[in-house]
């Protein structure tokens, strides 16, 4: 099936968008930290039921203001960058993640979803600044170091379970960033509650990666298998200790260790954190290191 | 004695063993990933112990190269495997004492309890007890004088129990796989070429479990019709097609044969066997038509050297007609090798290939003659010459040219070599493991187990009614989520605002 230039063309151009409408809500994030005066105390909790934690009414001052048009242009480059992968779909006729740039818009697009979310139920807009800088950099390579024209792609990629498996783990590996970064937000707060006031507590850091892990991992576990379903089809064998393989299952026993320790007394809440932020360095490292560096059978990194 | 082995279980099953194991696993497999292994690329470990010397070959005996095989891998995974059935049997004898137990009594003070709220209100206790009684349909109950305990989410052991026992039968199939499966590959000349998996010897590799010693291969015949490649204009490969017969059971006795489409991602089942259509390449063929009129044929494979242009190389060998006597033979045999180009582009007087498929083929020859070694009882690659040979001067270069298909060159004496044409191979891959779908039945359950244990979430609900001096009814509600405290706030106050408010 022949690529339609013209939709392809589109899809660079509303992802290129989407970056720029990110690096703006970044500056107006950062602008509401700097300009905004720590809340007097942490958040309580409202009515005196914990998990149900309000962040205190105040008037709408000029910083908070700027941080709503921040939460706004995150919706909206959200929204540019489903717009980039729908047409990146339609313009090549196939699932739009078969190299490794198309995996990055969606990997990123599911993390600022999962982000949005998040935002909506606990009063952490204001961090929203640490949750895109990692985001742009990671578009800012896949649009550049990474970026592959629309093309079809190779015979062992043609199968249904390319839109299913890889779709499986990039989601599931997007939503892993956000956990990553709360926990590295956690321990940042733990060492020093008293300098950084605006952080939200480590409680609710703690739980906001807790809740998005829990949603992460059954996912995850679900992208390895349908991994290892193709594989057996395409490569004659459902496990093969290919290097991608390897990593993935290692980030898997970590986050499993993450959720070990949430259970295990005196492992809870700072070791936690460590083994999360731990397990997001491996999926980063497995996404970058062996697509690029080692060569094994996940050849769809087109980059070659 | 005993209670030193009974502190080693307790220690090993202990739930922060577990972790350190997880940890060990995790760190334990790494190297599998930065190290290159010989499951996956013998030639790559070679290169590396020469480059690395002193470090290359400890690490190669301490088994960095084949990490997954090694003792101190399967000592993990064998203790990690240990502490989760000595924490497996207990939960499940405590998840069956629980699952016919009555929910906790009320606590006495329930403001204590991380949810809580509490309002007065002019209905009787009993009235109050009735109506939570409707509000917790669906809530283990137990309903005491003044009080209901509730409880909720059990489901979350179960899903718990079921990933991990799912777990255990995942690692035990896999385990039972690798013992009796076995996987080999073997290369057939398409249009007419036939392999039967009568035995080992008839592979060109052969993967064996550790309890397979090849004299029950389940029998299995295939022979290669026709192959197709289709490339992109920039040589990337857009489909591979074989069209394939096969016998497999009955058919082998009536010699039916089957047809298939074997294709990429596309392999044949059969018999509880699997082939995959693995990889292909090219087989030049050469006539040789010696001084005393006698014509020899060779069509040999040509293993690819460059994976998009399959440039590929290879030889051809010779052995001189009518010679009797061996030393006589040994010295006039021949080879013909070099490169062979599927869509030949010249560089000056260098043949490259520029495109994978058969546009404008050309073989760039070297023809030997001399002792070829096939005496010398050691095996030999059937795609290049013995170098040292060569070296010795028992093998000398003859003639080079560069060949189009029917061209032909001639040695001094007068022995002509013809380049006749090109047919394609495919590589195939035979797989047997019988334990597979095991494998695949537990990691659905993992999944399952794993869905619901982490969705659900197991707390407990108490209202108390009391009257009181003033003959109202103190209603108080106190809420207690077992596992992870979050999300259980909002339906706590759903529940008891539903039971408190309209009566404050
Ligand atoms: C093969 C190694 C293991 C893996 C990959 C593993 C994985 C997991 C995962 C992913 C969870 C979280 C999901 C859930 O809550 O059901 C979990 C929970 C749990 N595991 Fe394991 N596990 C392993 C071994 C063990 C062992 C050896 C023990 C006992 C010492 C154990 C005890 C538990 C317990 C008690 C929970 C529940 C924790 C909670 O309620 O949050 N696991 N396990």
């Amino acid at each position: 099936m022949p690529v339609n230039e013209t939709l392809a063309t589109y899809s660079d151009w509303t992802f290129n968008s989407a970056v720029g409408v990110y690096v703006l809500a970044m500056v107006l994030y950062l602008c509401e930290q700097a300009f905004s005066r720590a809340p007097k105390k942490e958040p309580v909790a409202a009515g005196g039921i914990p998990g149900l934690v309000e962040e205190p009414r105040r008037d709408l001052g000029r910083p908070e203001r700027l941080g709503r048009m921040g939460a706004a242009l995150t919706v909206l480059g959200a929204a540019l960058q489903l717009v980039a992968l729908v047409l990146r779909g339609l313009s090549t006729g196939r699932a739009p993640w078969g190299n490794m740039y198309e995996y990055v818009i969606l990997l990123t697009l599911a993390a600022v979803v999962t982000w949005i979310v998040l935002m909506a139920k606990f009063p952490i807009r204001r961090l929203g600044g640490f949750v895109l800088l990692p985001i742009v950099i990671l578009m800012f390579l896949g649009g550049t170091v990474l970026y592959a024209e629309a093309a079809p792609v190779m015979p062992a990629l043609q199968s249904y379970w390319l839109a299913i498996h890889v779709s499986v783990i990039s989601i599931s590996s997007g939503i892993l960033l956000v956990p990553g970064i709360a926990s590295i937000l956690f321990l940042i707060k733990d060492r020093k509650p008293e300098k950084f006031p605006k952080v939200p507590s480590t409680d609710v850091l703690d739980r906001i990666a807790y809740r998005s892990t829990v949603l992460a991992f059954p996912l995850f576990t679900a992208g390895i298998i349908c991994g290892a379903i193709w594989a057996e089809a395409a490569w004659g064998r459902f496990w093969g200790w290919d290097p991608k393989e390897t990593v993935a299952f290692v980030s898997w026993v970590v986050y499993a260790a993450y959720l070990h320790a949430r259970a295990t007394a005196g492992w809870r809440g700072r070791g936690a954190a460590w083994i999360n932020v731990l397990g997001f360095a491996f999926t980063v490292f497995n996404l970058f290191f062996i697509n690029l560096v080692t060569s094994g059978l996940h050849s769809y990194a087109g980059l070659n | 004695m005993i209670a030193f082995l009974r502190n080693t279980w307790r220690g090993l099953t202990s739930m922060r063993t577990a972790l350190i194991l997880l940890f060990l696993l995790a760190l334990a497999a790494m190297p599998g990933a930065l190290l290159p292994q010989l499951s996956l690329n013998a030639r790559k470990v070679d290169e590396y112990v020469a480059q690395h010397g002193w470090w290359g070959r400890f690490l190669q005996k301490l088994g960095f190269f084949e990490v997954y095989a090694t003792p101190w891998f399967a000592a993990i995974y064998l203790m990690l495997f240990v502490s989760l059935i000595g924490c497996l049997l207990p939960r499940t004898f405590e998840y069956f004492k629980q699952a016919t137990a009555k929910p906790v009594l009320t606590p006495r003070n329930l403001s204590r309890l991380p949810h809580h709220a509490q309002a007065e209100t002019d209905s009787s206790p009993e009235e109050v007890l009735a109506e939570a009684e409707q509000h917790l349909r669906g809530w283990r109950k137990q309903a005491d004088e003044n009080t209901i305990s509730a409880e909720r989410g059990f489901l979350r052991e179960t899903g718990n129990l079921v990933f991990h026992f799912a777990l255990l039968g995942l690692l035990v199939s896999f385990a039972i796989g690798k013992m009796v499966g076995y996987e080999g590959t073997v290369i057939v000349q398409a249009n007419g070429g036939q392999f039967c998996n009568g035995g080992i010897a008839n592979y060109d590799t052969f993967r064996p479990g550790l309890r397979v010693d090849g004299s029950d291969l389940t029998p299995l015949c295939v022979k290669v019709d026709d192959f197709k490649a289709e490339y992109l204009p920039n040589g990337q490969a857009k489909s591979f097609h074989a069209g394939i017969g096969y016998q497999s059971g009955e058919d082998l006795e009536s010699g039916t044969w089957r047809p298939f489409d074997l294709e990429v991602n596309h392999p044949l089942r059969t018999a509880g066997d699997r082939v995959y259509l693995q990889g292909h390449g090219y087989t030049p063929q050469f006539t040789v038509t010696f001084p005393n009129g006698v014509k020899r044929t060779s069509a040999t494979q040509w293993v690819p050297v460059d994976p998009v242009t399959l440039a590929s190389e290879g030889a051809a060998k010779f052995d001189p007609p009518n010679i009797t006597d061996p030393e006589q033979r040994r010295k006039n045999q021949l080879a013909v090798t070099g490169l062979f180009a599927p869509s030949s582009a010249m560089h000056g007087s260098i043949l490259t290939s520029n495109f994978p498929a058969l546009n404008n083929p050309m073989v760039a020859v070297d023809v030997y003659r001399g002792d070829l070694g096939t005496d010398d009882g050691r095996g030999q690659s059937i795609f290049s010459i013995d170098k040292s040979l060569v070296d010795q001067g028992r093998l000398t270069k003859v003639a080079r040219k560069n060949l189009a298909v029917g061209d032909e060159l001639s040695l001094d004496d007068g022995t002509r070599i013809r380049f006749d044409g090109v047919n394609d191979w495919v590589s195939l891959q035979i797989s047997h493991d019988p334990s597979q779908v095991w494998v695949l039945l537990f990691a659905v359950l993992i999944i399952v187990g794993l869905g619901v244990s982490l969705t659900v979430k197991r707390r407990r609900f108490w209202v108390r009614a009391t009257r009181q001096d003033d003959g109202r009814t103190l209603v108080e509600a106190g809420g207690l989520a077992r596992t992870d405290q979050a999300g259980y706030g909002e339906e706590f106050t759903r529940l008891a605002t539903s039971l408190l408010i309209k009566e404050t």
